[in-house]
This record gives C-alpha cells, structure tokens and sequence, in this order.
C-alpha cells in the first residue's frame, strides 16, 4: 500500500487514541481531507523541483511504536547541551519521556502538547493560536491530522524565560522504518522571550522521517531565538516545516545548522504582522556523501518598517547536493522595508551540486531589498598562505570553512552551543584546531 | 643554510626559473633584485612550496636536508618562512586565532605540546610592539582591508612570532611610507641572528640602508646573473639594469 493511503486509511485507528469529541478535533478531520487531496509534494510544483521525496516515501513506516524503549540519560547525554542549564522536552519514537525531561508550569509553560490539547486550562491558547499560523499544505496537513504530541511553550506577557528549551527527538530503530510526525506550539506573548534548541537525531541505521510543524508566535516587543541542529545519520530525512507571526517590534531569529541526515527540507516561514519587526534567518550547511539540504525560506513582509536579514553558509563535499530557495515578498504598504538575503556556497568536490534561487516579489516602491548568491571553491591562494604558516592543508581547509561560516556562527548567543557547534564542525572536518572562533 | 642548486622551475609548461644558484649561509642577510617579471616571486614561491610549480631540476636544500618534496607547511614547520608581496585577505580569522593556529600546528610538527595561552599573549603582545602594531588589529579579520603598508608589518609580525631560520622577504618595503620602513626594518634586524638568515627581494636600495645585506644578487631571466656587496645595490639604482644585461 502506497504511504498516502496507508495515512489516509489509519487515520481511524488513530482517532482511537484522541479525544473525538473534543471540537479540537474537527481540526484534524479537516486536515486529513486535506492531505488526501493534496498528496505529498512531487517534483512537479516548482518549490519541490530539486528535492524529491521518492526515496523516502517508498519506505514501509510504521505510524505508531509498539512498544515504549527506554534510555539511559548517559548513552544520550552528548545530544544535549549537557553544561547548560535547560528545560528539556524529549521524545523517544515519538513518546513523550519524562525520564529524560525537564519541564515547568512556574510562571511559563514548558511541557507536552498532549496535555495542552486535552487539559482545559490550555484551552485558552490552544484556540488562540494553534494550527493558526502553519499554512496548510499536504504534508502541514497531514501533520495536522495527526498532531497529538510535541512540545508545547507558553510565556505570558512580561515574562522572560529563564534558561533555553530543548526539544530533544529520538528515534531508536525499534521498528524498521518509523514515521515521527511533532507538532510544537511556542507561544511568546508581548515584551516575553525565549530561546530553543531542537533537535532530531536517530540512534540507529533505521529509516526515520520526521515531518514535523512547529507554530512560533512572536508578540509586540518579543524575543524568540530558535536554533536547530541537524546532524542525523544517514537514514533519517526530515521535513522541517516551522511558521513564526511577528508583530510589532518583535525580533525573531532562526539558526539551521545543517549538517546531516538523508534528506532534509526546512520550510521557514516568516510573516510580519506589525511594524518595526526584525526577522533573522541564518543557516550553515557542511554536507557530505550524498546528502541532501533544500533551505526553502519565505518572509512576507504586510507592514512598514520591518526588516529581514537572511545568511546562509553552504559548504559541500562529495555527492552532496544544496537547494536554497529563498522568497521575499514586501506588499504594497510595507514601505521602508529593508529586506537582505545572500546565500554563499563552496563546492570541495565536482560531484556536489547547489541550487540556489532567489525571488524577490516588491510590491512597495521605497524599500532596500537586496540579494546575492554565489558558487565558488575554497581559495587557493589562501590555503597556501595559511600553509606557508604551518597550518597543514586539512587544517587549513577547516580555518577556511569556519571563516566562511564565522559570521553565522558568531550571532550564535550561547557560548555552550557556539561551542557544541564548533566542535561539530571540527568532528565533521576532521580537525582539532586549537582556537575558538 | 639554505642551498640552492640549478633551479629550474616552470608553471603551466613555461619555465620561469632558469638554473638558479644561491647559497645562504646562517647569519648572513642577501638581497636579490633584478627587473620586473625576472623570476623573484617565483624564486620566493617555490622555495616556500607552492605547488603550482613544477621543479624540474635542480635542489633546494635546508641545512644539509633536501626540502624540494615538502609541502609548503612541512617547510614552515622546518623553518621557512614567506613574506608575500600580496599578503592575501582571509576574512573571518582574526590574525589573533590565526597566529594561535599557525604556532600551535608548527609546535604540534615539532612534537611539542600547545602553547599555553598564557605565554601566547605574551608573546603575541610583545612582537606587536616590536612591530608597533595596535592591539585592536590583532582582532581583526587577518589582511581584511588592511592598507598596503598594514599588510607588510603584519606579515613582520608573523615572521616574529614564528621565528623562522629563512626569512624571504618579497618586496616588504613597498607600500611602507618612512616611518614604518624604519619600524618593519629595526623589526627584522632585532630578529636576525647568528643562527637564522634573511633573503630581501626589493627594488630599492633604500631597504638596504637599514637592513644591510652582506651579498647583494641580480637575479635576469631566471638566473642570478650577477652578484657582490651593498655596493652593487647603489650601482643599480644609479644605473638601471641596462648595462648588466649589456654584459650577458
Ligand atoms: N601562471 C603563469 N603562467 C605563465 N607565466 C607566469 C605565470 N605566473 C607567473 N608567470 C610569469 O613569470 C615571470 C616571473 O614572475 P615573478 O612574479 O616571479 O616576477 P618578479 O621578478 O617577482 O617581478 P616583480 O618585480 O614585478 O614582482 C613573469 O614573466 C610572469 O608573467
Ligand atoms: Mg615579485
């Protein structure tokens, strides 16, 4: 059975598992129709013409773990950033464990979305903003259909989150092929702020793949920080589908630190809903072998005086292949908008590909937009300068790529993942280089 | 120290150096001129190990050890050391973290532990002074907009730091205004010894008063063609090379 209709045709063994009578439900009714008639994308429509999911979706997955693995905080401790002091919200396939959690209800909610669909106390919020910021598409949908558990953050007004969130998804090849599908809300009320880091990381060769939602609201004067580390194995693909509202004077940053899984697509959506709203989106990428990142960012800028700053870093070695696909859009009142994107790539082998497609739609006539992509390989010239120092050529190429990818790097906050990422980078290289960028 | 025996070296087939000899011995300061597109640079760039280069006779030699095979970092680790005439921009490594990485990779090849950060920064803070260089470049990207003359003392700095036993010093005097010719040569003669040696490459005779050079080479064609004293240096400056390439 293809794996539409096996979704479609399970759908009612899972309403076994959710409240039906709850009017919450009708959400997900809807969206399961939805999803039907929207199918997965194929390489057909254009935002999908050089990732296809054929691959994957070929794959027998199976849609709920039978049975509930344990984990030992020790075999996993290296996922976390584990000398910083964090909330934490971890899954195992998909289950919520409370073994390796660490959430709160004091001042702020840091806690499950399954309590927070089904426990009344929520409902005020949960009918404010859920599933009322994702845009629907097929694979929106169907996690919407399914959207049963994920993490769920809630900060009132004035409130400042007082250390970062992790969200911690482990899949751990008790079936041998698993569909995860997360739904995160992260609410950020007026004057409020928060950082997360979310993750996904497989513990096995198992196919994983995630389709994961995640709703951020960024309230007048609101500070989100969002980081995401990808770095699964080469079994597990995910789809990344993460929607932020803005409003006035918020500042809302995304960090997508690429640098494995099978295949992964980051659909980043940003919409500006108030004035004088900053919207970042930075990215670093390293791929190798034949993995596959496709960055497909939208920011929609409704209103005037906003800005937007998009950076992303690709690095590819081998049969990797790169997609950004990077839209703005400034309407017609969103004078004064200034809008800046660039995505810069260094291809190490000849055999690895980036596509990388700009569209600027300005409707307004007094904006600064501007754009720029480039292609290149590592400079020479350079690397014989830094050898003529004594750097070797592996080290060499590994000073290069952190310099390419410093700027990125360094708007990092944290000093603990600044430094988890930089030793990433340097695992992934090859390297130990005695600095700290 | 350095020996070096009927070069020849080519790049993209055509040959630039032509049987070249030249032997410098410890504590000795050489200068080589010679015109435009005589070979200097490329002298300088395959003594260093830039691989671009094809050597096809010939022997470089490092104290008695032959260094033709060497990488360009193997060489460094060994004691050469390359002062561009184009410093290159590498936006996004401050020279700070630069110089760390450059010691620190140089002592791990001489099987030495890493330097403790605290005698780094000693060290980092005295040879800026040597080169008066202002703290606040140090945490700049290395060469990044740097100005013509910011380049060359930077490239001082790193000869300082790294203490090289062969110093090549590709045209380190042009971009310099007065002053800084002063600082960049007191610089290197503070750092020349009975047990390094400095090779200048520059078109001027003004470098050479400051840091005077016991042999003085003309280097034509890929050769060196001529050689003698300081005097030589004065002679070209008066006479351009007409009259030497007149003697060939
Ligand atoms: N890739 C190349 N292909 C062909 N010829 C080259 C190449 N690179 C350098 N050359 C030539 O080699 C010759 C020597 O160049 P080099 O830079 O060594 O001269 P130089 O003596 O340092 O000159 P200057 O005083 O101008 O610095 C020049 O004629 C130059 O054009
Ligand atoms: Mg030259």
């Amino acid at each position: 059975m293809e794996l539409k209709e096996k979704l479609v045709s399970s759908f009612l063994a899972f309403e076994s598992t959710v409240d039906v009578k709850n009017p919450l439900h009708d959400i997900r009714t809807k969206a399961i129709k939805d999803f039907e008639a929207f199918g997965f994308p194929t390489k057909k429509v254009e935002a999908w013409k050089y990732t296809s999911l054929n691959s994957v979706l070929k794959n027998d997955f199976a849609l709920f773990p039978k049975s509930e693995v344990a984990i030992e905080y020790k075999d996993v401790k290296k996922y976390f950033i584990h000398d910083l002091d964090t909330y934490k919200i971890v899954f195992i396939d998909g289950v919520y464990s409370s073994h390796l959690s660490s959430t709160t209800h004091d001042k702020f909610d840091v806690c499950l979305m399954s309590s927070a669909l089904t426990q009344n106390r929520f409902k005020a919020v949960i009918d404010v903003y859920f599933n009322k910021i994702a845009k629907q598409d097929g694979l929106v949908a169907l996690n919407t259909a399914y959207s049963k558990e994920g993490a769920y953050v809630y900060l009132p007004k004035n409130t400042a989150g007082d250390k970062p969130i992790e969200i911690v998804h482990f899949s751990t090849g008790s079936e041998d092929a698993m569909l995860l599908q997360p739904r995160n809300l992260i609410v950020v009320e007026d004057n409020s702020e928060v950082t997360v880091i979310e993750r996904h990381q497989s513990l096995s060769e198992n196919k994983t793949f995630t389709n994961s939602v995640t709703e951020i609201y960024a309230g007048r004067n609101a500070h989100v920080d969002y980081y995401k580390i990808q770095n699964d194995t080469n079994s597990a693909s995910l789809i990344d589908n993460t929607f932020t509202d803005q409003y006035d004077h918020s500042v809302a940053s995304v960090h997508t630190f690429a640098f494995g899984g099978e295949i992964t697509r980051n659909n980043l959506n940003f919409t500006q809903k108030g004035q004088g709203i900053d919207s970042i989106l930075n990215g670093v990428t390293i791929l190798e072998g034949k993995t596959h990142v496709d960055h497909n960012t939208l920011v929609e800028h409704t209103e005037p005086n906003c800005e937007s700053h998009q950076d992303y870093k690709g690095i590819f070695d081998e049969k990797s292949t790169g997609v950004f696909n990077g839209k703005i859009v400034v309407d017609q009142i969103a004078q004064k908008t200034n809008a800046f994107q660039s995505n810069n790539n260094v291809l190490l082998s000849d055999k690895a590909t980036v596509n990388s497609k700009p569209q600027l739609e300005i409707f307004a006539d007094d904006v600064k937009c501007s754009h720029g992509c480039t292609i290149g390989q590592l400079d020479e010239s350079a690397l014989f300068y830094l050898k003529t120092r004594g750097i070797p050529e592996k080290e060499g190429k590994a000073l290069l790529m952190y310099a390419f990818a410093n700027n990125v790097l360094d708007s990092v906050k944290i000093p603990q993942l600044k430094t988890r990422i930089n030793a990433l980078i340097a695992e992934k290289l090859g390297v130990s280089i005695g600095f700290d960028l | 120290m350095l020996e070096i025996k009927n070069l020849h070296a080519s790049i993209d087939e055509k040959e630039i150096l032509k049987g070249l000899n030249l032997s410098v011995k410890a504590g000795e300061v050489h200068a080589i001129m010679g015109p435009n597109g005589a070979g200097k640079s490329t002298l300088a760039a395959v003594v260093s190990g830039k691989e671009d280069y094809e050597v096809t006779e010939g022997s470089i030699e490092l104290e008695g050890e032959d260094i033709g095979e060497l990488g360009a970092d193997e060489r460094a680790h060994k004691g050469v050391f390359l002062s561009f005439q184009y410093p290159v921009e590498i936006p996004g490594v401050s020279v700070t973290n630069f110089m760390k990485t450059a010691i620190n990779e140089t002592r791990k090849a001489r099987g030495l532990e890493d330097m403790p950060a605290r005698d780094m920064l000693k060290k980092i803070k005295e040879k800026s002074e040597l080169l008066e260089i202002d703290s606040k470049f140090l945490s700049r990207s290395l060469n990044e907009g740097f100005s013509g003359g910011e380049k060359k003392r930077n490239e001082i700095f790193q000869m300082a730091m790294l203490e090289p036993k062969v110093a090549i010093l590709d045209e380190t005097d042009s971009g310099l205004d007065i002053d800084a010719l002063r600082i960049v040569a007191n610089g290197v003669n503070k750092l020349k010894s009975n047990d390094n040696a400095v090779i200048v490459i520059t078109h001027y005779q003004r470098l050479l008063e400051y840091i005077v050079p016991d042999y003085v080479h003309v280097l034509h064609d890929g050769k060196i063609v001529k050689s003698g004293t300081k005097e030589l240096a004065l002679e070209l400056e008066e006479k351009g090379y007409d009259w030497i390439k007149a003697e060939l």
